[in-house]
């Protein structure tokens, strides 16, 4: 324990080195640091969202709406089969994740039953790699009824598609605004976790996911808005307007052009009254459907449909052919904006539910972060003062160790890229006082050898081997802790973990090898019998 | 030249007094869960679920006026509170009847009445369904981190140690408890954080004088136990008071600067070090005494010296 190899010396020099060339980088402007030459270490600690500011929202994709369309559009590809190859049935509906139907007459039981795994039944689910099954599963009984069942391997995938998709579309959306780096992540069976970073406006942010964002055109029937409690004829539907929730207007059922045809959305201000409108423009499907619509139907009103209400319902005056148009209704520009942004990044494929959310302004943040400081900086030097004053030169060599600890902390924050949080920074300011603590232990051990009699350098020897397992059982004790909080805990918790457990790995490097070191120097140069302990 | 707390041949006889300590404990524990189960843990947002708000407004605010202003929303159970400064107030709101959308929608309808001259410093929000999990993650880190722990101390010792070191650990967890729920403080994610830290401190204190306890062990084979215990104490006594200060040098700094975000999480810190240094002292290597501790079934003895070679 008393010796101290060239190698070694080397070693703790070097890691010691490395600690102030991964440290170094913080001490910088983010831009100086970028600036740095190549072959430096430019990346600076990853600043939780609680120190920089920023949203950090968990969503819940509503898996229910995704599962219940599709079962709807099964019932509707049945009833298109059954009709085209006329075969009478009744009763079909969809209900949870299968559709049932009863065909008229059970001799048609077999001839429906080929038809729809020809059909509905050929299809398969899951990736293009393979690892699909059949879509659906079809029981039948002798009197003809029929349960078309989705398997599971079906409805399974049909919801990591929408998750993926929506992750897909939320990406999408918060890039349109600009925002730099968000961090979007698929979470358990059906969540997604988004952190954003830095944003001044979290309601735009919430007004951005809670919209689906399915525009479709529809025909109405006749151009006048109704009261709320009409009566919709058959193949149509009442919904409201997007301006007024007074006012209806009665829009039929059929999809006549859809947003996923768009392929261009701007906000603009229209030619006629100088309001701020959204200009469109469709692909080839979609400009051919849209003129088809529209040279058939001049004179007609036309609904444009967003998440169930329709935001203007203006009169075909004449055909659009072009494949572009413009939505008018009562748009402000940051209204047109935003609807523009929602149409260009796609619809979401189910709406978004949010779960949790956490919000820290930008001022918070960087009042957090000087307050760490400050508690960092005071509390360090509270325990300098303090162990000086209690060992003396011990004392000071152990500083060196302490100071030396910090500087690993920020270096293994920063090459590990862990994120610091405030309970983080309260984590190192703990370790802090729980650094010196092996040094305690052994400093304390080497006084006892000293005082039972034992000459300087055997009592330093002894001390530190004794010490040694004392300080490995006390650290790994408070490892396992650490662990669980790191396994259990959520954001910033987390971060607490970690840089605890960073911190305790680092004391006991400093501890055990920096301080010896000079300890040991320090005996080598004054062949001292008394210890100044 | 060197400062000596704790004077060089300190004998102070704590494994006599040990009734004494089993008293206080006990009094301390029984206040403990009768202030948590009586008064309640003041839980925050993360497990209740629920709105916070921090805002700031431009100059002094009014909170009894934002309190009138609120009351009017319809939203349940409103309560303001002045957070550190004149001009910040911390806004919490009972979690809405209805689903997530209800929140959200009540967070918009305060902003709303609170005008545009207010910046907004924190907005958090968690929906029922986020409660009810968070609680269980902080349940379950605590078990297993005890569990974990009397796993590592009866590996390294024995089982009665292990079952000592439990007993004074989860007397620490409750006692943190009662201080939570007698000062009203906010009981959080971070609180558990703070719990477990906690824990953490108090069991590497523990493991500390059960190291010394185990070497004495076998080191005077004819003294009785009490005595060996005290003895074991005594002599780690000047570490224990040295690291005690300056962790509480460290955690005391962060009260005071380390803002009020995490000034309950700091406050919680500086009361289970103090706690954890007692239990340590006064309670689990005492109780060791209980255990049947044998002398002869401890790891052998060249396993120390050969593991640090």
């Amino acid at each position: 324990m008393v010796h101290f190899q060239r190698w070694q010396a080397i070693l703790v020099a070097a890691i010691c080195l490395l600690g102030i060339l991964f440290a170094a980088p913080n001490l910088l402007s983010t831009k100086d640091a970028e600036g740095l030459p190549g072959w430096l270490p430019q990346q600076q600690i990853n600043l939780g969202l609680d120190l920089q500011g920023g949203s950090h929202l968990l969503l819940e994709v509503d898996l229910k709406t995704v599962l219940k369309e599709h079962v709807d559009s099964l019932a509707d590809s049945i009833r298109r089969e059954l009709r085209g190859a006329r075969i009478r049935f009744a009763g079909l509906r969809a209900s949870g994740t299968q559709v049932v139907f009863r065909v008229r007459k059970p001799e048609d039981t077999e001839r429906a039953r080929t038809l729809l795994l020809r059909t509905v039944g050929a299809s398969t689910s899951g990736s293009l790699l393979g690892g699909g099954g059949p879509e659906v599963s079809i029981e039948t009984e002798s009197d003809g009824r029929f349960r078309v069942n989705l398997t599971e391997t079906a409805i399974r995938s049909r919801q990591d598609q929408a998750i993926d998709q929506s992750v897909e579309v939320i990406r999408r959306r918060i890039d349109e605004t600009g925002t730099l780096e968000p961090i979007i992540q698929r979470q358990g069976k059906d969540r997604i976790l988004l952190q954003v970073p830095g944003l001044d406006d979290p309601e735009r942010l919430k007004r951005l996911l809670g919209k689906t964002a399915k525009m479709t055109f529809h025909l109405t029937i006749g151009c006048a808005t109704v009261p709320r409690d009409t009566k919709a004829p058959p193949g149509a539907r009442i919904l409201p307007s997007d301006d007024d929730p007074n006012i209806f207007h009665i829009v039929r059922k059929r999809i006549r052009v859809s947003g996923e045809d768009l392929i261009d959305a701007q906000a603009t201000i229209g030619q006629q009254r100088g309001l701020p409108v959204v200009a469109f423009r469709f692909n080839s499907r979609g400009a051919r459907r849209f003129g088809d619509v529209t040279k058939r139907n001049v004179d007609r009103c036309f609904a444009i449909v967003l998440d169930g209400k329709v935001i203007s319902a203006p009169r075909i005056i004449q055909p659009i052919l072009g494949g572009s148009g413009i939505i008018t209704g009562g748009f402000t520009i940051t209204t047109a904006n935003e609807l523009a942004l929602l149409l260009r990044a796609g619809a979401l494929p189910a709406p978004l539910k949010v779960l949790e959310e956490r919000t820290v302004g930008a001022s918070l943040g960087a009042d957090s972060i000087s307050a760490g400081q400050i508690a960092s900086i005071l509390g360090l030097v509270l325990v300098i003062v303090f162990m000086v004053i209690a060992y003396g030169r011990f004392g000071l060599m152990a500083n060196i160790a302490l100071t030396a600890n910090m500087i690993l902390i920020a270096g293994a924050l920063t090459l590990l890229q862990a994120t610091l949080t405030l309970p983080g920074i309260a984590g190192i300011v703990l370790t802090i006082g729980m650094a010196v603590d092996a040094n305690v232990l052994i400093f304390e051990r080497i006084r006892e050898e000293a005082r039972a009699g034992r000459p300087a350098i055997s009592a330093v020897d002894a001390g530190y081997r004794r010490a040694i397992t004392t300080i490995i059982d006390s650290n790994l004790t408070t490892f396992i802790a650490a662990m669980m909080l790191f396994f259990f805990g959520s954001g910033p918790v987390k971060g607490f973990a970690v840089t605890l457990s960073i911190g305790l790995a680092t004391s006991m490097f400093s501890a055990i090898m920096i301080t010896r070191f000079f300890v040991v120097w320090w005996l080598r140069r004054n062949r001292t019998k008394d210890l100044p302990l | 030249m060197a400062l000596k707390l704790v004077p060089e041949n300190v004998n102070i006889a704590f494994v006599k007094r040990r009734r004494y300590f089993f008293v206080l404990s006990a009094i301390l524990f029984v206040l403990a869960i009768v202030s948590t189960f009586t008064q309640g843990l003041n839980f925050g947002i993360d497990f209740k679920g629920g709105i916070l708000i921090e805002a700031r407004t431009s100059g002094p605010a009014d909170i009894a006026a934002m309190r009138t202003k609120l009351g009017g929303l319809g939203l349940g159970e409103v309560s303001l509170q002045e957070f550190g400064k004149p001009t910040d107030v911390l806004i919490r709101v009972e979690k809405q009847t209805g689903n997530e959308k209800a929140q959200i929608a009540a967070i918009d309808k305060i902003k709303a009445a609170l005008g545009a001259n207010v910046e907004y410093r924190r907005t958090e929000f968690v929906g029922p369904q986020v409660g009810r999990e968070l609680i269980w993650a902080g349940f379950w880190a605590m078990v297993l981190a005890l569990f974990g722990i009397l796993v590592y101390v009866w590996f390294r010792f024995e089982w009665q140690f292990s079952v000592a070191a439990i007993v004074a650990l989860s007397h620490d967890v409750f006692l943190t408890l009662g201080f939570f729920a007698a000062l009203r403080l906010e009981f959080n994610l971070a609180t558990v954080a703070a719990v477990l830290t906690v824990a953490g401190y108090s069991i590497n204190d523990t493991v500390v004088v059960f190291d010394r306890v185990r070497e004495n062990m076998r080191k005077y084979k004819k003294m009785p136990l009490p005595e060996l215990m005290n003895k074991s104490i005594n002599e780690t006594l000047s570490r224990t008071v040295l690291t005690s200060v300056t962790t509480l040098l460290a955690v005391g700094a962060l009260v005071v600067f380390g803002g009020q975000v995490i000034r309950d999480f700091s406050l919680a810190l500086v009361w289970g070090v103090v706690i954890g240094t007692y239990s340590s002292i006064c309670l689990a290597v005492p109780l060791l005494l209980y255990f049947n501790v044998r002398r002869d079934s401890s790891v052998p003895e060249n396993v120390k010296d050969t593991a640090t070679g």
